[in-house]
């Protein structure tokens, strides 16, 4: 008897939220992660498993009150496409264009990257860095949780069991600008040795404000550096700030050596991407 | 709400090929077939190992070893669990000779019970069952009781030697007495994997005759023949291997194949049915073999004007766990070892050694793309040294006709090292753009080296660099193989008017099923899609040798032509006045069938003295020489190659298309193992066994590969050819990882040049970070 987990397909949120209360069930929504890993017997296999395709409620983009909400169930392929994401925030274009490839991206979700939550999610960072807030809901409701509070440990999330991610809430202030940068190991189908997110608010007259520093594959999740967002706080993009926040940015990180790169290298270039994005940023 | 199941069986639809078969490649490459298998991989509709249907078969797995170096103590099955169900075997069921037969026999099938288990991911014991799920559920509930041996990993504290070899010419302390410069290099290069498409694959049939047929994924059907002969006490005929379409091999499916098809075969004689041994890609990076780590070690003395005087080189390959064709890859590796350059001084030393990480075999190169790689190095640095074109270096020092190599070898014909140098420099505009990179460098500020400081860039985000280098690769096999192995290839005229080619060659992406019938067509004067090319079942055609070594077009290919052209001169005899084409198939009516086996002879006025390592060590050389261009991204030192001028000399050209074809995938092949692939060990396990962490070069990755051919035939082949499928692999790495130096003004000593190590030699450079 080979080993078929059950597979639900509900059409609506309430169908999904009562097979998750019954029980551990596993969603699916693209599969680009959880297939990987029953292929590759990196886990076991779900007893039994929600398939998201067909519910409706969670797919599309909107303009909301002064946000972007994207569905959980957005794939990189319908982000690239959007006139909205490139007109609002077209920092999402470009991440989800270095995701995997084609196939990849036709299937892949954005709610999938972020239940997943691997440090190396490439659009983590820019959740943290655009104070974006993850809406989530179960059968005892639904809730909004800021994605600074949604990674707490290694691959461990504020998501409860029987919850489902269900949007994601981008504010976007005016004047904010957001950059992206990442390095992978190739040009296509790689997983980032470091991936970063810097935004900040500019007024003119005051520098910058809401600086944020925010960085994938060095630490155990996705993370802000806080001390480098300080240090550029009220600054502005000339060579001094970027050498000074370069210098703090490589203290602030505590990456390791793995089998992608090393500790050394993750560090260095994250300092040296920060300061070609303040260069770029300053103009000099 | 609706539920459903996965479904896990896959449909084979059969589609119709859409090509019909006369037709002929179109463009620049009129007159030439198209590629025999072509449609049918295009279309799906091709049959790999894996898509073979055997009803009743059952599905076999291996048990490995997890520690490196270990006595096998006991295989304990959990007494939970009703084995009867499924078959187990271990070292205990094999019939013959527990050993994978090849150079030494001293790799086991499965470790025996108070055996020694030498490496990770080791075989120990064999599980069928009739379902994976079955399998996937009880492999963990064979248990092995080990007690660990101090393990091995550095191939220089190994005291165990596979091979060893010396090769010296001229004196070398008078060389470097007489040298201006003597300049020192130590190079390194790790694991690649060949990483085929398709996994190995395997599936054994037990036949009624006590017998076995394999069908599978491999390059030599008669090493596996060979193999499963002693290792299971069968006969010649009650061995049988047939090689499926093979979804690429090279190297990687010339040893390893012999060990999957001994594994299936106990299975299958064990539960009395076919049986599956169908690798995933995780087991096959873990177990099967790889590239050798090499590490290489040069002293060479040059004059002011830049001539060789004195070359001592010494060359260590980790083999691995056992012996596998370790001896072979080392001694292509030492004869290369000294680049295609003119030295009267010369030393060279190589040895392989045991250490307890999985077995090291063959690969594209065999040994030549590792220290070919440290001798362009080499040559790159004193040209540095020197201040001198590397191009004009090498104009100084490359092999011409009637010069003498190291094994006394005087290159009496095919000799085109300045040819294909010369046409990569003019290709390349090689030192225009030299000057223009070093404009740029200069303009950067300081000696051609980069950062202001570890922790930023200066303005410029992005470096362009250029750089050359020159390979050669001796073609067939290396010294008296081919007399040694004495291979026999046939060409029949059946009795139904039917023309045959019969050799044991294997396709897998390269050609050979359309480059035989298009040479054995050229001989008759009959269009190539009338002369079939019969399937390598062993059953079938004769032992042509196998499949590696570039020697399939060269020395096959030259025994299939002649025996086309005795073939022709019979018919024609029998059927006075009328030519081949219009007399063969009347002939075959009035006379039956005509089958010509032709036998290997040496190669006039070639010899080798295997003993002493003295004389023509191969029939022929290849030359080639690529030029690089890269992009370094000054941020992050990622390196972008952005093209590369490959010229090669292949002697004789037989199908413009496929040839292009080897000399391009080669050389991505090469631009992987300079920038990208790299195996990671720890403890003698590869940590980046999956694709997800063994990284290749994509589409995205590749360079644009300008592909320039050069004839210069060799006179004891027919048709001249002296082989393709290698040479490529051979210059490329060194060419890119000197653009990476003309960009950067840093050498990466090691291979892979990966940013991390580009990065910490551009701050090595400039002592310790600060901003
Ligand atoms: C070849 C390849 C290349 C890749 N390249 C990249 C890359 O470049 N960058 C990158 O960041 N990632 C990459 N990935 C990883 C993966 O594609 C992404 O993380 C993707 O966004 C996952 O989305 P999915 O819809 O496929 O997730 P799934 O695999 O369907 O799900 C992933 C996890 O999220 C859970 N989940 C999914 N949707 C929801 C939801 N709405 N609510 C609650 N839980 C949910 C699932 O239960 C599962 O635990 C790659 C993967 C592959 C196979």
């Amino acid at each position: 008897m080979p080993a078929e987990p059950q597979i639900d397909v509900p059409r609506h949120l309430f169908e999904a939220y009562e097979r998750l209360a019954a029980g551990p069930t596993r969603p699916i929504a693209g599969g680009t992660d959880v297939m990987v890993a029953i292929t590759g017997e990196l886990a076991p296999i779900p007893e039994r498993m929600l398939d998201l395709s067909r519910i409706d409620a969670l797919r599309g983009i909107q303009l909301e009150a002064g946000s972007l909400v994207l569905g959980a169930r957005t794939t990189y392929t319908e982000i690239r496409r959007s006139a909205l994401c490139r007109e609002h925030l077209p920092v999402l274009v470009e991440a989800a264009a270095t995701i995997g490839a084609a196939q990849i991206q036709n299937r892949g979700t954005l709610g999938g990257n972020i239940a997943n939550a691997s440090p190396a999610g490439d659009m983590l960072p820019i959740l943290l860095a655009t104070d974006a807030a993850i809406l989530v809901g179960g059968q005892r409701g639904e809730r909004e949780i800021p994605a600074k509070d949604f990674f707490i440990a290694y691959r461990k999330t504020a998501l409860a069991p029987d919850e489902l991610i269900l949007h994601v809430r981008f504010p976007l202030p005016p004047g904010r600008e957001v950059r992206f940068r990442k390095v992978g190991t190739r040009r296509a189908q790689a997983i980032s040795k470091v991936v970063m997110a810097l935004a900040w608010e500019d007024f003119g007259s005051t520098g910058w404000q809401n600086v944020r520093v925010a960085l994938g594959s060095v630490a155990a999740t996705p993370i802000r550096a806080r001390k480098t967002e300080l240090i550029l706080e009220g600054a502005r993009p000339t060579p001094e700030a970027a050498d000074l926040a370069a210098e703090i940015l490589v203290r602030e990180l505590n990456p390791i050596d793995d089998v992608r790169s090393t500790a050394d290298y993750r560090r260095m270039v994250s300092a040296r991407i920060l300061h070609r994005l303040l260069r770029e940023a300053g103009g000099w | 709400m609706p539920t459903r199941a996965f479904t896990s069986g896959v449909q084979t639809v059969e589609r119709a090929l859409v090509v019909d078969p006369g037709q002929r490649v179109p463009g620049r490459a009129a007159g030439f077939p198209l590629r025999r298998e072509g449609p049918a991989k295009l279309t799906g509709a091709a049959k790999y190992t894996d898509d073979l249907v055997f009803p009743g078969a059952w599905h076999g797995i291996t048990i490995r070893s997890t520690e490196a170096h270990a006595k096998l103590v006991a295989i304990e099955l959990d007494p939970d669990v009703d084995w009867s169900k499924v078959v187990v075997a271990t070292a205990a069921d094999i019939p013959g000779d527990n050993v994978v037969a090849s150079i030494k026999d001293d790799q086991p099938v499965l470790v025996p019970v108070g055996g020694v288990i030498r490496h990770h991911a080791e075989p120990v014991a064999l599980l069928a069952a009739p379902d994976k799920e079955t399998l996937r559920r009880l492999k963990g509930r064979i248990r092995l009781v080990t007690e660990p041996l101090p393990p091995v990993f550095d191939p220089e504290q190994s005291d165990h030697v596979f091979a060893k070899y010396e090769v010296t010419t001229g004196d070398l302390a008078l060389g470097f007495a007489g040298a201006d410069l003597i300049v020192e290099g130590t190079y390194r290069v790790g694991h690649q994997e060949q990483l085929y498409i398709e996994n190995n694959a395997m599936i054994a049939v037990p036949g009624d005759d006590g017998g076995i047929v394999i069908h599978g994924s491999l390059q030599c059907p008669y090493y596996v023949h060979k193999a499963l002969k002693r290792a299971l006490r069968l006969t010649h005929v009650q061995a049988r291997v047939i090689a499926e379409e093979t979804g690429g091999g090279f190297g990687g499916k010339e040893e390893y194949p012999s060990m999957i098809a001994l594994h299936a075969s106990l299975l299958a004689l064990k539960a009395k049915r076919p049986v599956r041994m169908i690798y995933e890609r995780h087991e096959d990076i873990s177990a099967t073999t790889k590239r050798h780590p090499a590490i290489v070690r040069h002293r060479s003395g040059v004059t002011k004007d830049g001539v060789l005087v004195a070359q001592d080189v010494e060359v260590i390959m980790d083999g691995g766990a056992y012996c596998t064709l370790s001896p072979v890859v080392l001694s292509r590796g030492l004869l290369h070892a000294g680049g295609p350059y003119r030295c009267p001084n010369v030393r060279l030393r190589a040895c392989a050694t045991r250490t307890n990480t999985p077995p090291n075999g063959a690969f594209r190169g065999f040994g030549a793309p590792q220290t070919e790689f440290a001798a362009e190095m080499q040559l790159n640095r004193i040209a540095e040294r020197l201040e001198m074109s590397p191009a004009e270096l090498r104009r100084r020092n490359v092999y011409r006709l009637n010069d003498t190599t190291p094994t006394g070898q005087v290159l009496r014909e095919s000799v085109a090292a300045e040819e294909v140098l010369e046409q990569a420099l003019g290709a390349s505009h090689f030192e225009r753009i030299r000057e223009r990179t070093a404009r740029e460098s200069a303009e950067r500020g300081g000696s051609g080296t980069i950062p202001p400081g570890p922790l930023r860039s200066g303005d410029r985000r992005v470096a362009n660099g250029i750089g050359l280098a020159l390979g050669w690769h001796g073609a067939g096999f290396t010294g008296s193989g081919e007399v040694y192995i004495g291979s026999i290839a046939s060409v029949e005229l059946t009795a139904d008017g039917r023309i045959r080619v019969l050799t044991a060659n294997t396709e897998m992406g390269q050609g050979t099923k359309t480059v035989f019938p298009q040479m054995v067509a050229a001989e008759l004067g009959v269009p190539s899609d009338w002369v079939e090319y019969a399937p390598q079942d062993t059953a079938e055609v004769p032992d042509s040798g196998p499949t590696v070594a570039s020697r399939t077009v060269m020395v096959v290919g030259g025994l299939v032509i002649r025996a086309a052209r005795r073939l022709k001169a019979a018919v024609e005899e029998r059927n006075p006045g009328v030519p081949f084409h219009e007399a063969f198939r009347d002939d075959a009516k009035a006379n039956g069938a005509t089958r010509i086996d032709q036998k290997f002879e040496a190669y006039p006025g070639v010899v080798f003295d295997d003993a002493t390592y003295v004389g023509d060590a191969y029939p022929a050389y290849g030359w080639a020489a690529a030029v690089a261009s890269v992009e370094v991204d000054l941020d992050t030192a990622e390196v972008t190659v952005r093209d590369v001028i490959a010229v090669d000399d292949v002697g004789k050209v037989i199908h413009p298309v496929l040839c292009e074809g080897q000399v391009e995938g080669g050389t991505l092949q090469a631009v992987g193992y300079a920038t990208l692939e790299e195996m990671k060990v720890r403890d003698g396990r590869y940590l980046n066994d999956r694709l997800a962490t063994y990284l290749i070069p994509t589409a995205m990755d590749a360079p644009h590969i300008r592909t320039i051919l050069v004839e210069a035939p060799f006179s004891g082949a027919p048709h001249g050819a002296k082989g393709v499928g290698e040479l490529p692999m051979d210059v490329a790495a060194p060419a890119v990882i000197a653009a990476i130096h003309d960009a950067t003004g840093v050498w990466i000593h090691d291979l892979p040049a990966t940013p991390e190590r580009i990065l910490a030699a551009m701050h090595g450079d400039r002592g310790a970070p600060a901003a």
